[in-house]
């Protein structure tokens, strides 16, 4: 087993409302290795993002603390890329722009400007998008503009990458083909992921460990289940397996039994 | 280039390759026939009106005497273009002579001091208009994009702008006059106090408009690009120029075009008061003057200022559309 490589510590945080404080996550811990998938699972509300957002460092916990490496996380870094829901490209930038200014800012000194175009072009090309590099966002689908927002956080060689439902907007096929781009792409990268979902299918078929995560408030880390399948995984295969429909059901009896979403 | 797309001329076109005869018909009469109705309406009533009101210097100016007016202003600058050619003909001439009869002799040319005609006037008024607005656009974008990203720079800043907001050119223009007379002083001066006078009454009332809405701009980036800044580490220059500034071209052209607007209509009370030579020069001069022709006159600089407020406005216009990323969104 290797070294720990990103830490939860009994991660809480507070946000201020108008009624007083409101404790959305309490006592959050988890270790992730290196080249790790983790989905973190959970009804909406859970404070999967709020989870997410902490260790982009785009909030900060009101109790203990993220460590990547050793080192303390506590503000937003590019060693730790957001792959965001709903793509948030830049809509004035072409796709190959969008990336470029990612490289831009992270390889400003390492990289020679032929470096990172090649850099560019190879994430854009890894994602499947180089027929398209020079197209903005709105003349681009919904997949295509999440590969491109998948490309960014490649581009940006980052320590941990972090994807909020990154499908999560997408229909079912495209869904599927993004999947499939994900685990080609995590078996040349060996990343270290953190993916927020909602789909159980898609928790099992990637992740290493699924993190299920109880109701809020104050919402904490209910169980977590090793999906113990060998990579490269493929779905059709799978479908029929014993052990995949094993987890999946482990997975929904989590959610619909244990963590029964009361609806308000 | 596709024809289709020249938006004016694509009823012409289709007309002529007989697409859709009727529908092309029609939409010629509602783009250029309805208007026509409705200037010549206006021109009816305007005579009509005219015929009832009678001044101190003679009847009101109908529709016929303002456009005789126009016409003698034109007689009347080509006739100074004349006299400003032979001008330079003859000093040319008496140059030329001299340099026959001594060829080291030293000879140079005055420039010509004729009195400005009407469409210089207008050359003037424009040349004045811009450099206020230009001047005032480098200063409120600036402070537009600070007080924008930074609601605490906008909470102090905000009640100042509110309250200078109103105020009238006229209310500006002593401060700015006696301002300028104490500061500005050269024995050799570029510039003309009165131009400086009018300058900066145009700049201080067309400075917020501009600010306003390039903060209101500023605002709409999204939380989203925002985090997309935070986790790149964009710098706060990167920031403000990859991602703000684009997103508040928009807001912030709106801005400039209401305060385009505004600098026009103070530029000619300005001209008035401040002695300028311009378009509000003009009309002051025509009004002091009091000849049977000068409410004729004024007329033709009443529809003058209003087409060159309107091509001001459309020059704004097709300048966002070329500067904005978005093309695709109709910008009125």
């Amino acid at each position: 087993m290797s070294e720990v490589h990103l830490e939860l510590t009994n991660v809480g945080i507070e946000f201020p409302t108008p009624t007083g404080p409101f404790r959305a996550l309490q006592g959050v811990d988890l270790k992730i290795d290196q080249g790790e998938f983790i989905s973190l699972i959970g009804h909406s509300g859970c404070g999967k993002s709020t989870v997410m957002n902490i260790v982009a460092g785009l909030y900060e916990a009101t109790e203990g603390g993220v460590l990547l490496d050793g080192k303390e996380v506590n503000e937003p870094g590019p060693e730790r890329a957001v792959v965001f829901q709903n793509h948030s490209l830049l809509p004035w930038l072409s796709a190959y722009e969008n990336v470029e200014l990612a490289v831009d800012q992270v390889f400003k000194k390492t990289k020679s400007a032929a470096e990172k175009r090649e850099w560019i072009e190879y994430n854009l090309k890894l994602v499947h998008m180089d027929h398209a590099m020079h197209k903005r966002p709105d003349e681009i689908s919904g997949g295509m503009k999440q590969r491109v927002g998948i490309a960014r956080a490649l581009a940006m060689q980052p320590e941990v990458m972090l994807m909020d439902e990154p499908f999560g907007a997408l229909d079912a096929l495209t869904r599927a083909h993004l999947q499939d781009s994900l685990m080609e792409i995590q078996k040349e990268l060996n990343n270290t992921v953190i993916m927020i979902t909602h789909d159980v299918d898609e928790a099992v078929l990637l992740s290493d460990r699924i993190v299920m995560m109880t109701n809020g408030p104050a919402a904490t880390i209910g169980e977590i289940l090793k999906i113990d399948l060998p990579h490269p995984r493929d779905r059709l295969a799978l479908a029929d397996d014993p052990t995949y429909n094993h987890y999946r059901s482990e997975v929904l009896r989590f959610l619909y039994e244990k963590q029964r979403k009361v609806e308000h | 280039m596709n024809p289709l797309k020249w938006g004016t001329i694509e009823p012409f076109y289709k007309l002529a390759i007989g697409e859709d005869r009727m529908g092309q018909l029609n939409t010629i009469v509602k783009m250029i026939g309805l208007p026509l109705v409705g200037i010549f309406f206006f021109l009816l009533l305007w005579q009509a009106a005219a015929s009832n009101i009678n001044t101190s210097l003679g009847q009101f100016p109908g529709p016929v005497q303002t456009y005789e007016q126009f016409v003698s202003l034109q007689d009347e600058a080509s006739a100074e273009a004349l006299k400003e050619e032979n001008f330079y003909q003859r000093q040319e001439d008496r140059n030329a002579i001299k340099l026959e009869k001594n060829p080291e002799a030293e000879v140079k040319i005055r420039d010509y001091t004729g009195h400005p005609t009407f469409f210089d006037q207008i050359g003037r008024s424009l040349i004045t208009v811009m450099s206020g607005f230009i001047l005032a656009s480098i200063i409120a974008v600036p402070i537009g994009i600070v007080i924008g990203l930074s609601s605490n720079a906008y909470a102090a800043v905000n009640p100042l702008i509110q309250i200078f907001k109103p105020v009238s050119p006229l209310a500006w223009l002593p401060l700015v006059t006696m301002v300028v007379s104490a500061v500005y002083v050269t024995d050799d001066p570029a510039l003309d106090k009165a131009f400086l006078n009018s300058m900066f009454t145009v700049l201080l009332c067309c400075l917020w408009p501009t600010i306003i809405n390039t903060a209101a701009g500023v605002a709409t980036v999204t939380q989203d690009l925002k985090n997309v800044s935070q986790v790149l580490s964009l710098s706060w220059w990167t920031h403000v120029r990859k991602i703000v500034l684009p997103c508040t071209i928009p807001m912030m052209f709106t801005g400039m075009r209401i305060s385009l607007g505004i600098a026009w209509m103070v530029l000619i009370a300005a001209e008035m008061l401040a002695q300028n030579p311009g378009l509000g020069k003009f009309v002051w001069d025509e009004f002091q003057n009091g000849s049977s022709d000068s409410l004729g006159r004024i007329m033709v600089a009443v529809i003058v200022i209003g087409i060159v407020g309107f091509f001001l406005d459309r020059g704004m216009l097709i300048l966002q559309k070329a500067v904005s990323w978005d093309k695709s969104t109709e910008i009125r």
